[in-house]
């Protein structure tokens, strides 16, 4: 690391040494300022969503097509891979292939050491978050400036984004003043004076701290919403204009695209955008979406690279049931609506993919061997909520209840596991049932009270937060017996 | 091995289950391009006018003859001196605009990022409107100018022929398919430039233009 960092350093540790869910959750749910502005943002946004998904009356036949692209591209991967490469270098841009994120992020200082940038400026892209490349370019000595207004919040912020589409989302106007007035002047045009917690009057700041930066850039780094196998086009979706200036005024860009980000044809962006801007910022349609195929003369970058990115992908894709994660376009509708998000935040979740998608996806790219990722899936309450909103229709309940049986299975036998394999051989014969049945009978008898409270050992992680109901004195056996003594009727 | 052939023999292997069959026969799309829903708008423009305003743009209808004033019009309630104007576009445009003492730049030669950072406008004729979500989308022709010339200058105005207006998304993307095709670059604006990125409320005019004039030219 540069003995004098370019950019304001993030939060010391990796994401992924976080401690396990429920620890996270516990500390998050205390901070109550942190729950007003969730449960405020949340609140609002699911409401102007809701308004106008009712607007497309075949909102749901947009959704199965939607989600029949997606599973079209996934199962047929390799061939739309192939053609998009050969399209997008037709088009005169060059193509790159990482499969881990150290390959993609040297493949970024690469290119900029190469065009002599000692800085870049950056469109907001969850893929380089994942890759961490703004920290393996600070370590390579060129700063990486992100221009998003919620990013630039986090960034200046010396924090971490809590949300797919609104990163400091965690934070209100009164926070975003105090970050601005202390530290936007130590990396380039301060705030002006007199600056109030009004919203038009933050982003007026970061118009024109920001200005400066896309005027002299030379290199910007860009994500992309959708990658079209058929014209070599890539998609960036975006509401403040950042996104354009990145992509128009440097001399050369570079592109990280997730593998699944491809879609085979033009025309099937007839269908994501209109799914994608409704599900994500709850709008008919975003302010600005820019399309651009390689390089075209005279108009923007003259040196056009695009990174596709593997970085655990296949992992996800290797699975049948966990693959239709990697169908996600990041609109953020899940989050919105889980009643888990909206009350820990996106911290908790020890990933830049927090939420409900974030907990399918996650363990899938990482694995579960540290504790964090293993306790993701279990990160939820199976409501189904999310299954509903996402304009893809991944089941998201469905692949956590895969999950956990695959983190149960790896971790040995547990005593919930123990007592369900006891509980199927109890159950599997009548005799033994009404044995069992008797024991539980005599165990009401016996304990006192009404509930059975918190019990030590094994059991305490069950008793620990819910009371459980003393068995009957009677059982159904005993009591159909007594009713019917003597016949039916009478 | 290149991470290239690394990539893709791992898709190949996670895709062992998958039937080698053309990709179509796979999966098939139930969905109809370019098909209207039940119930879709039968004023069009009507629609188009109402949604871009949703926005907070200001539009007005001209009529073809009226054009060029109308744009020296909205220059000058702006008060802006200097306007960039495409070579392309038509030269009544630039000659109303001289005629109201604005100062007409043509990009020709390519104007520096300063030099557009200090212009005060730019004025654009467009490809596609989208009456349903009420977008303009250029394809950067030349009466549209490359594509920093419509996001540097503080003002937008734009100027988009009523047949040029469809109804929704699909028939947008079908009108579109030509320039993709001519690799041109395409810009979908709705709106001015808007954040919400603070507590999640709206807020106009964050990099691109802060005010969008819209001229729909009818008749």
């Amino acid at each position: 690391m540069s003995a004098v960092r370019r950019t304001p350093a993030p939060p010391p540790g990796d994401l992924q040494d976080m401690p396990k869910f429920p620890k996270n959750a516990a500390k998050e749910l205390r901070n109550t300022q942190l729950r007003k502005n969730l449960r405020h943002a949340t609140t609002t946004i699911r409401e102007k969503r809701a308004n106008v998904v009712a607007e497309l009356p075949h909102w749901e036949q947009l959704r199965r097509a939607g989600e029949a692209i997606k599973n079209r591209t996934l199962r047929h991967l390799d061939d739309y891979l192939l053609q998009l490469e050969e399209s997008l270098t037709r088009n005169g841009a060059i193509v790159h292939w990482a499969s881990d994120a150290a390959e993609a992020n040297q493949i970024v200082i690469d290119v900029a050491r190469a065009k002599g940038a000692d800085e870049v400026v950056k469109v907001k892209s969850m893929a380089t978050q994942e890759i961490d490349l703004n920290e393996a370019l600070e370590a390579a000595g060129i700063a990486a400036w992100e221009t998003d207004l919620a990013e630039l919040i986090v960034q200046l912020g010396h924090d971490r984004p809590s949300h797919i589409l609104v990163p400091a989302i965690h934070r209100n106007r009164s926070e975003v003043r105090e970050i601005f007035t202390e530290e936007m002047g130590r990396y380039g045009t301060p705030p002006p004076d007199g600056l109030t917690d009004d919203p038009a009057m933050l982003a007026g700041a970061a118009r024109v701290h920001l200005r400066e930066k896309f005027l002299r850039a030379k290199v910007a780094v860009s994500g992309a919403n959708f990658a079209v196998a058929d014209s070599g086009t890539l998609v960036v979706v975006e509401s403040e204009g950042n996104g354009r200036m990145c992509l128009t005024l440097p001399e050369t860009l570079i592109s990280i695209v997730g593998i699944e980000k491809t879609v085979p044809t033009f025309d099937d962006l007839e269908v994501f955008l209109q799914l994608l801007p409704r599900s994500s910022t709850a709008e008919r349609m975003n302010p600005y979406t820019s399309m651009w195929s390689g390089v075209r003369e005279g108009d923007g970058p003259q040196e056009v690279h695009v990174v596709l990115l593997d970085n655990g992908r296949t992992k996800v894709l290797a699975d049948e049931v966990g693959r239709q994660a990697l169908r996600c376009i990041r609109c953020s509708a899940c989050l919105n609506i889980c009643p888990v998000y909206e009350r820990v935040g996106g911290h908790a979740y020890g990933s830049v993919y927090p939420g409900p998608i974030g907990a399918i996806l996650t363990p899938q790219l990482r694995g579960t061997a540290s504790a964090v990722d293993a306790s993701l899936p279990f990160a939820s309450s199976l409501c189904g909520a999310c299954y509903e909103v996402c304009p893809v229709r991944i089941n998201i309940p469905e692949v956590l209840v895969h999950l956990r049986n695959q983190v149960v299975e790896s971790h040995g036998p547990s005593v919930e596991g123990t007592i369900m394999k006891a509980g199927g051989w109890v159950m599997g014969d009548g005799r033994r049932l009404a044995l069992v049945q008797k024991g539980s009978e005599l165990a009401g008898r016996v304990l006192p009270g009404e509930v059975i409270g918190p019990l030590p050992g094994p059991a305490a992680g069950w008793t620990g937060a819910r009371d459980l109901p003393k068995p009957p004195t009677q059982t159904f056996r005993d009591w159909w017996v007594a009713e019917h003594q003597g016949g039916r009727d009478e | 091995m290149s991470s290239r052939d690394a990539v893709l023999g791992r898709v190949r292997a996670a895709l062992a289950d998958v039937p080698a069959v053309p990709a179509a026969e796979d999966v098939a799309i139930d969905w109809e391009y370019g098909q209207r829903p039940a119930g879709a708008a039968d004023d069009t423009l009507g629609l188009f006018v109402e949604r871009v305003e949703d926005y907070r743009a200001e539009v007005s209808w001209v009529t073809p003859a009226e054009v060029a004033a109308r744009i020296a019009d909205a220059l000058g309630d702006h008060e802006v001196t200097s306007a960039v104007v495409p070579s392309g576009a038509p030269q009544d445009w630039r000659d109303a605009i001289a005629a109201r003492g604005i100062r007409v730049l043509t990009d020709e030669p390519v104007l520096s990022h300063a030099e557009l950072d200090g212009t005060g406008a730019v004025v654009t004729a467009s490809r596609v409107g989208i009456a349903e979500t009420g977008t303009i989308v250029l394809d950067h022709g030349p009466d549209q100018g490359r594509r920093a010339l419509s996001l540097v200058p503080d003002l937008h105005v734009c100027v988009i022929r009523a047949e040029q207006v469809v109804a929704d998304v699909p028939e947008a993307v079908a009108r579109l398919r030509p320039s993709i095709d001519a690799r041109q670059p395409l810009t979908w604006i709705s709106g001015p430039s808007a954040t919400s990125d603070i507590e999640l409320s709206r807020v106009e005019g964050v990099h691109g233009p802060r005010t969008l004039r819209v001229l729909l030219v009818d008749g």
